[in-house]
């Protein structure tokens, strides 16, 4: 059925075509020959095929371009009376005698273009006996086209009068008038166009109608071209003319369309200060007109407008272009119903918008969008339409792009509220996104109140929300976590006391995330901590804080918690790690009795939870590493301790880590300060009993595997002996060493191990150690002396 | 001078904690070669390690298993059971470069100045090597008070290992 439409409608516009090439021919025929009459009778025949019902609009169009360009031939033709012999006045009455009246009527229009030209007539009777006559073709699209070729042959006319300072005013308003008219009268057809067919056809009248609109645009362009049309003519006259229109034609296809052209065609000045008027009508348009494009298009324009000049913007302000904008979208937002979520919310970001461009200092303005929406929210159930949160994440995404400073947006109450009506997933989203305009804009958080109003924002992140049974995918629950974990850092005040306020509400939330978050967020807590201890290390006397002083006793006591409540989760190696780092930031502070606190826990842990005999290794000399630096321990504490480490060291599960971890202990008892430790023969005992532990693993790797066991262990042993023979311990002799070596070459050699291999490299760098500090000369090279390789 | 194609071997002490971390630097450089901090959620990064670049032997470790903690005689020990030229150290987050019987130890010191238990007032450092044939160029930078500090030390190797420049 369509196929034979599309068909058919090709072949009538080939006739079409055909016919006005025929008649088209003898009219030119007539025109060489000067034959008025003639040229006349095949014009009207030419135009007579305009008179078709036949055709879409589209192909109506390549006809009326035909005739049109046939049209100007006639023109040129009547314009040289020498031609014809006739007054234009009188051909204007000729014209008239066409039979049938659409061809009456494009004659009418071509000889009036000549008469207009020839001022021989006062243009203001010409226009309107034209605009008026043309309403004999009521038929939608012969009217259009006949009504578009009268504006097209008056246009050179207008645009005279409109750019003719000198004129007389009231022409300006004849020409203003005329177009009104015209303009009226086409849309009035256009209008028409949508309600002559019902049904199924509705929808294929809407593409047609959609392909003319500029026809009927034309008018309103022409208007914003006439020069003289200044601020007053535009407010008195020609926009509540054009808004009537608007207005009572009901028809949401041109409303749309026509808001958009006035919007588009006249300068931003006018709509700035016609704002009531233009805003007004957009609650009286069909609840179907997309209300919220036309409204954005006009944010826009009006703040591209207020970026260009600050004269400007102080006219925003006189005109309350703020408020009224407002005012306008609550107004459509009430009345019409039936708008869905997503149309209410994308008016509040376009609105936003706009005031962040124009007002970008009017935080409360800003604060009064964002407040709007929230009411508007909070009369609806949760949102559930992802076109409408995503325009809600829109809205937050803003402000922060525009302040690129976070702190900002914290400072608007509102925000918050709109979080808060996220469903969780998205919440995240969001806190994730102001997370990651703090880490790219370097920005620091640095009073405790804008802290606790960022953790309330990313409350999703830092805690599990109502009824959230997440199923998070581990990977992204990683990510965000090492968010909030950067983001601790980010946390910061130069002072002191106000650091300390900030360590304690990150302390608080931190706590109450709960275990699987503790892992990632301790430690950051925890550095942190320790670094405002350090700076206080220096003050003397407590800090006279309300509620919290920061002091270095209570960090520590906070501190102490929130480790254990992470060893709990359990994550015992990592607090173990924590513990340490607290007990050494103790001893700095002199504070013996913290610190022995930290060193007792520590080893509770080790105790208790790390059973691993890799992770033990590790913790052991992270143990031994922390002890051997701390100086604030008295003689008791730091033995029991030294006790406790030399005999988890000896306690490992395989031999070599033993042999290992026992040597290290010797730097216990070593310390290269003045005032430090030096008991050269505890050190002694612990290389002897590394060198014991050596023996028996070699004697075990004979038996149980038949080889010889590792070797490397004796060397590490020489290569401490020589360490602390440097160092000037007594107890170490270069007779010991000298059997060390011997030792190790008769374990080389009965072993079936080759040259190259990683004992033998060793020893030999340690030889060439040797031969080298004997070379030195002086005392070092005396120690050396009676050693001989 | 961080944008990719630079750099031709990236080698790291350890703990960056995170695998986004890990993955930042190897769009920098793809031999990358890392060991094993205490913090390092990797598991598998290896204790110690050792590479050949040009005609010196590197020798990686995070420096946390070598006590007393930043002292050169001990990690000197390390320097000679790795038997390397060079010995890349970490974990006092204090950039350290010292000539040694033979060899040299390097501590590039914290690239992000995090906290120390040793060290007080961290300042970020990394560093850059140039090797070129026998020689080889330390450049250090240092972010300290606000401003990139940078320093040149030049080491000669010898083809015998015992001696060097002192």
């Amino acid at each position: 059925m369509m196929l034979n439409g599309a068909e058919d409608e090709e072949k009538w516009l080939a006739e079409g075509i055909a016919g006005i090439q025929h008649n088209a021919f003898y009219m030119h025929r007539a025109l060489d020959s000067n034959n008025l009459r003639e040229a006349l009778k095949y014009s009207a025949q030419m135009l007579s095929e305009l008179r078709t019902s036949k055709l879409s609009p589209h192909k109506y169009y390549e006809l009326y371009m035909r005739a049109f360009d046939e049209l100007r031939m006639l023109e040129m033709f009547f314009k040289d009376e020498s031609k014809h012999g006739v007054s234009v006045v009188d051909l204007y009455e000729l014209v008239q005698h066409a039979g049938n009246i659409l061809p009456r009527l494009y004659l009418l229009c071509t000889v009036g273009s000549v008469y207009i030209k020839s001022k021989e007539a006062p243009v203001k009777e010409l226009l309107k006996d034209l605009v008026e006559m043309c309403r004999g073709v009521q038929h939608p699209i012969r009217g259009l086209f006949l009504r578009s070729y009268l504006a097209q042959i008056s246009r050179d006319k207008l645009t005279d009068i409109g750019s003719d300072h000198e004129g007389d005013v009231d022409t300006v308003m004849d020409a203003v008038e005329f177009v009104l008219q015209n303009f009226s009268e086409m849309n009035k057809l256009w209008v028409r166009m949508q309600n002559q067919e019902p049904g199924r056809a509705r929808e294929k009248r809407k593409k047609e109608r959609s392909e003319l609109q500029d026809l009927v645009g034309k008018n309103l362009h022409v208007l914003g071209q006439i020069e003289r049309v200044d601020l007053d003519m535009y407010k008195e006259t020609v926009l509540p003319r054009v808004l009537e229109q608007v207005v009572n034609c009901k028809d949401d296809l041109g409303q749309y369309y026509l808001m958009d052209c006035i919007i588009q065609v006249f300068p931003d000045e006018y709509h700035l200060q016609t704002l009531e008027a233009l805003l007004g009508a957009c609650p009286q348009l069909q609840p179907t007109v997309d209300i919220k494009t036309v409204l954005s298009r006009l944010m826009d324009r009006l703040s591209k407008y207020a970026a260009s000049s600050t004269d400007v913007l102080h006219e925003f302000l006189q005109v309350e272009a703020f408020t009224k904008l407002s005012n306008t979208i609550e107004k459509v937002i009430e009345v019409q119903v039936d708008m869905p979520a997503v149309g209410a919310i994308t008016l509040y970001v376009s609105l936003l918008m706009f005031t962040l461009r124009v007002h970008p200092d009017r935080l409360d303005y800003a604060d009064q969008v964002l407040g709007a929406c929230v009411k508007k929210l909070s009369n609806m159930p949760k949102l559930e339409d992802s076109l409408a949160t995503k325009q809600v994440v829109a809205l937050l995404r803003a402000p922060l792009e525009k302040y690129n400073d976070i702190v900002t947006a914290l400072t608007l109450s509102n925000y918050p509220r709109v979080m808060d009506h996220l469903d969780n997933g998205t919440n995240k989203v969001m806190a994730m996104v102001i997370i990651e305009s703090i880490m790219k804009n370097n920005t620091c958080i640095s009073t405790a109140d804008k802290v606790e109003v960022l953790f309330e924002l990313i409350k999703g992140l830092i805690k599990d929300l109502d009824g959230a049974v997440d199923e998070l995918d581990e990977e992204d629950f990683k990510d965000e976590q090492n968010s909030v974990a950067k983001l601790i850092h980010m946390l910061y005040n130069d002072e002191p006391e106000e650091m300390g306020k900030i360590i304690c509400i990150v302390w608080k939330h931190t706590m109450a995330g709960g275990p699987k978050r503790l892992p990632f967020t301790v430690p950051s807590l925890v550095f942190s901590a320790l670094r405002l201890v350090r700076r206080l290390q220096g003050q003397e006397g407590d800090i006279v804080g309300e509620v919290v002083p920061a002091t270095p006793k209570k960090i520590f006591q906070l501190l102490s918690q929130i480790i254990e409540a992470l060893s709990a989760v359990p994550s015992p190696e990592l607090a173990l790690r924590l513990y340490l780092h607290c007990a050494e930031a103790a001893n700095d502070c002199d504070l013996e009795h913290v610190a022995y606190e930290f060193f007792t826990q520590t080893f509770v842990l080790y105790e208790e939870e790390i059973a691993n005999s890799k992770a033990q290794l590790t913790a052991i000399h992270l143990i031994i590493g922390a002890l051997q630096r701390m100086t604030v321990f008295g003689v008791e504490n730091r033995d029991t301790l030294t006790h406790k480490a030399t005999g988890y060291s000896a306690r490992l599960l395989k031999k070599p880590d033993q042999c290992r971890a026992v040597y290290t202990c010797s730097h216990l008892f070593w310390v290269d300060d003045e005032d430090g430790i030096r008991d050269g023969e505890r050190v002694l005992l612990c290389l002897k009993r590394a060198l014991r532990i050596a023996n028996a693993a070699q004697q075990m790797a004979n038996v149980a595997r038949g080889s010889s066991g590792p070797i490397t262990l004796f060397v590490e042993i020489l290569n401490k002996y020589l360490y602390f023979f440097e160092k000037g311990n007594q107890q170490i002799t270069a007779a010991a060493i000298q059997d060390l070596i011997e030792l190790i070459n008769t374990e080389m050699q009965g072993d079936s191990a080759n040259p190259g291999s990683d004992p033998d490299v060793f020893l030999a760098s340690t030889l060439r150690y040797i031969q080298f500090q004997k070379q030195k000369g002086g005392i070092m090279g005396g120690k050396f002396e009676s050693i001989e390789l | 001078m961080l944008v990719p194609g630079k750099i031709q071997h990236i080698i790291c002490t350890g703990n960056l904690c995170i695998k986004e971390v890990q993955d930042y630097l190897k769009t920098l450089c793809p031999d990358l070669h890392i060991t094993r901090g205490e913090y390092d959620e990797e598991t598998r990064y290896p204790e110690t390690k050792t590479l050949t670049i040009g005609q010196f032997k590197l020798g990686l470790c995070h420096g946390h298993q070598v006590i007393p903690w930043g002292d050169l005689d001990s990690l000197a020990m390390l320097q000679r059971q790795l038997d390397v030229d060079i010995l890349v150290t970490g974990h006092t987050h204090q950039f350290t470069a010292y000539k040694h019987e033979g060899g040299v130890v390097i501590n590039p010191g914290s690239a992000t100045g995090a906290y120390s238990s040793i060290t007080y007032d961290v300042n970020p450092s990394f560093v850059l090597m140039d090797i070129d044939g026998l020689r080889v160029v330390v450049y250090v930078y240092e972010l300290i008070d606000g401003e990139v500090k940078v320093d040149k030390i030049d080491f000669k190797k010898t083809t015998t290992t015992t001696h060097s420049a002192h």
